[in-house]
């Protein structure tokens, strides 16, 4: 369950598919490390099945986090009294926005407003957070929704895209690289380095997805 | 005080020892590649571990100090001059205001640290100097740029002409013998795939870079399939794609990937396998244990302290 990774970290490992029951779990036991640190514990990691803690191998040792982590692990239950953040997300679909929206409703025999309207009709967990400062892997995902990567990455995806790939959909929060079909855009901001909560959101929020306008491809 | 940058034809970047407490919200540590480097670069010019210094790598580079100062250069792969003397690394130098600070990349490496007495001050981002160009926090150093150096209250001529012996650095070598501890999905490879790995021989790709180091040679077979769901990950970390040829995570490593790791590096070896030049390393791995590495670190750390000496 609990595994070094390295001198500095050790990984938790509290299942090995994606889940929301072990996602959930993942996130009280972040939310417990976090309650009643340890000295020499820097953070935690959460993903979707394992937790990763860092911790300062000059301050403390692995024998000393391992028992702390495991120990705190047993204990570990999910607060249902202790309501997620719930976050509204408008999105611009299809047209420039989304220029995937089309392919994505060819490759599902979907229509375009079906896509979209299976695509805002869940609410949608924030797995864990990752690739590039304050990306939400966000699911699961309507299993008609469900489509491949694309084979080449583009080069360029501009912040604030809403794309989809495989059970998860996600936000760019930066122009950066990207695989996924992207089938719109929001004008909110998810990064701002400046601000004093510089992330939009946060491992374990729950977000709906909601459509302003659809364009035309 | 302000450093002056008068060239910097490859990557400088400002780097303390990285960013801590955004890792989940995908924000990487950075921090410096060698990470031993920058310490000792921060012990010799009187500063705190955590004070930012430079991160020269790729090219050369050259700086002027509008006031003296005390400086110390740390790190492989450069040889560094200034006014009309050349000077060692691994040395606390005084430094006249006007000076030029020339960094000259040279064999035997791939990054230098600069540290000034009172650290370089340019506003940190999520709290901390370190620079992660793809985040956008910080910046790339260029010709032109003024940087601000902190106060110091500390007596330069008692702290100039000290050094750090070499019997205390880490032993940097294009033929290393890196530890490793294995794991923690041994489980996802062959048993020859693992032995494979720890008694192959590999090269470093030119592909390389602070995100990651690609090592090339003898494939490592996994015992299913390459993919893993993503979980969090850390500089030292050995990812094993499908290609069967690992990759090391660096200082700019993403928080999260989806590949099985095969092992961590050890602290005390990060240095001298971020120092490794692509094309000419042939590098080894070996096993050890979690508590003989963190043994050896704290030795290593420690060392900043005991070791130094008046030259």
């Amino acid at each position: 369950m609990l595994k070094p990774l390295g001198d500095s970290t050790c990984l938790v490992q509290l299942g090995d598919r994606i889940a929301p029951a072990v996602n959930r779990r993942v996130h009280a036991l972040a939310a417990l490390i976090e309650a009643s640190p340890l000295p020499g514990v820097i953070e935690t990691v959460p993903a979707y099945a394992a937790l990763l803690v860092h911790y300062d191998p000059l301050v403390t040792n692995y024998a000393s986090v391992a028992d702390w982590v495991l120990g705190l692990a047993e204990r570990v239950a999910i607060d249902a009294t202790r309501a997620p953040r719930r976050i509204q997300v408008p999105v611009r679909y299809g047209g420039e926005s989304g220029p995937d929206l089309g392919a994505v409703a060819a490759s599902t025999g979907l229509s375009p407003a079906e896509v979209v309207r299976l695509h805002t009709e869940t609410e949608y967990t924030v797995y864990m957070m990752g690739f590039t400062p304050g990306f939400p892997y966000l699911g699961r995902l309507d299993p008609r929704l469900v489509v491949p990567r694309l084979e080449t990455p583009r080069t360029l995806v501009k912040a604030g895209t809403v794309a989809i790939a495989g059970e998860q959909t996600g936000i760019y929060p930066l122009d950066s690289p990207g695989g996924w079909r992207l089938i719109g855009r929001t004008s909110l901001r998810l990064f701002d380095p400046a601000s004093e909560t510089p992330f939009l959101f946060a491992p374990g929020d729950l977000v709906r997805f909601v459509a302003e306008a659809v364009d035309d491809a | 005080m302000t450093l002056e940058v008068l060239a910097a034809d490859g990557l400088v970047t400002v780097q303390d020892l990285g960013r801590r407490g955004w890792g989940r919200f995908g924000v990487p540590r950075s921090g410096p590649m060698d990470a031993f480097a920058l310490r000792a670069a921060n012990a010799l010019a009187g500063n705190p571990p955590e004070a930012a210094a430079l991160e020269i790598g790729l090219g050369d580079a050259a700086f002027r100090s509008t006031q003296d100062c005390l400086i110390a250069v740390t790190g492989a792969g450069y040889a560094l001059s200034s006014y009309v003397w050349s000077f060692p690394l691994w040395v606390s130098l005084r430094v006249r205001g006007g000076w030029t600070i020339r960094l000259t990349k040279s064999d035997g490496g791939m990054w230098a640290y600069l540290a000034v007495a009172g650290g370089i001050e340019t506003e940190p981002a999520l709290g901390s100097r370190s620079t992660h160009l793809r985040g956008g926090l910080g910046k790339r150093i260029e010709a032109g740029d003024r940087l601000p150096v902190g106060p110091t209250a500390l007596d330069a001529q008692f702290l100039a002409a000290r050094t750090l012996p070499e019997a205390f650095r880490p032993a940097y070598t294009q033929s290393p013998l890196i530890e490793v501890i294995p794991g923690p999905q041994t489980d996802r490879f062959t048993a020859e795939g693992m032995k494979i790995f720890l008694n192959g021989c590999y090269g470093l790709s030119p592909a390389s870079d602070r995100m990651g180091y690609r090592l090339s040679g003898p494939p490592i077979e996994h015992s299913g399939s390459a993919d893993l769901l993503s979980e969090g990950m850390a500089m030292g970390s050995i990812q094993v794609p499908a290609s069967g040829q690992p990759i090391v995570m660096m200082a700019d490593c993403p928080t999260t990937g989806g590949y099985p790791k095969i092992a961590g590096v050890v602290s005390a070896d990060l240095p001298v396998l971020a120092q490794c030049v692509p094309g000419q390393a042939q590098i080894r791995f070996r096993a050890t244990t979690v508590e003989a590495a963190q043994a050896r670190w704290r030795a290593m750390v420690n060392g900043l302290y005991t070791g130094v000496e008046k030259l």
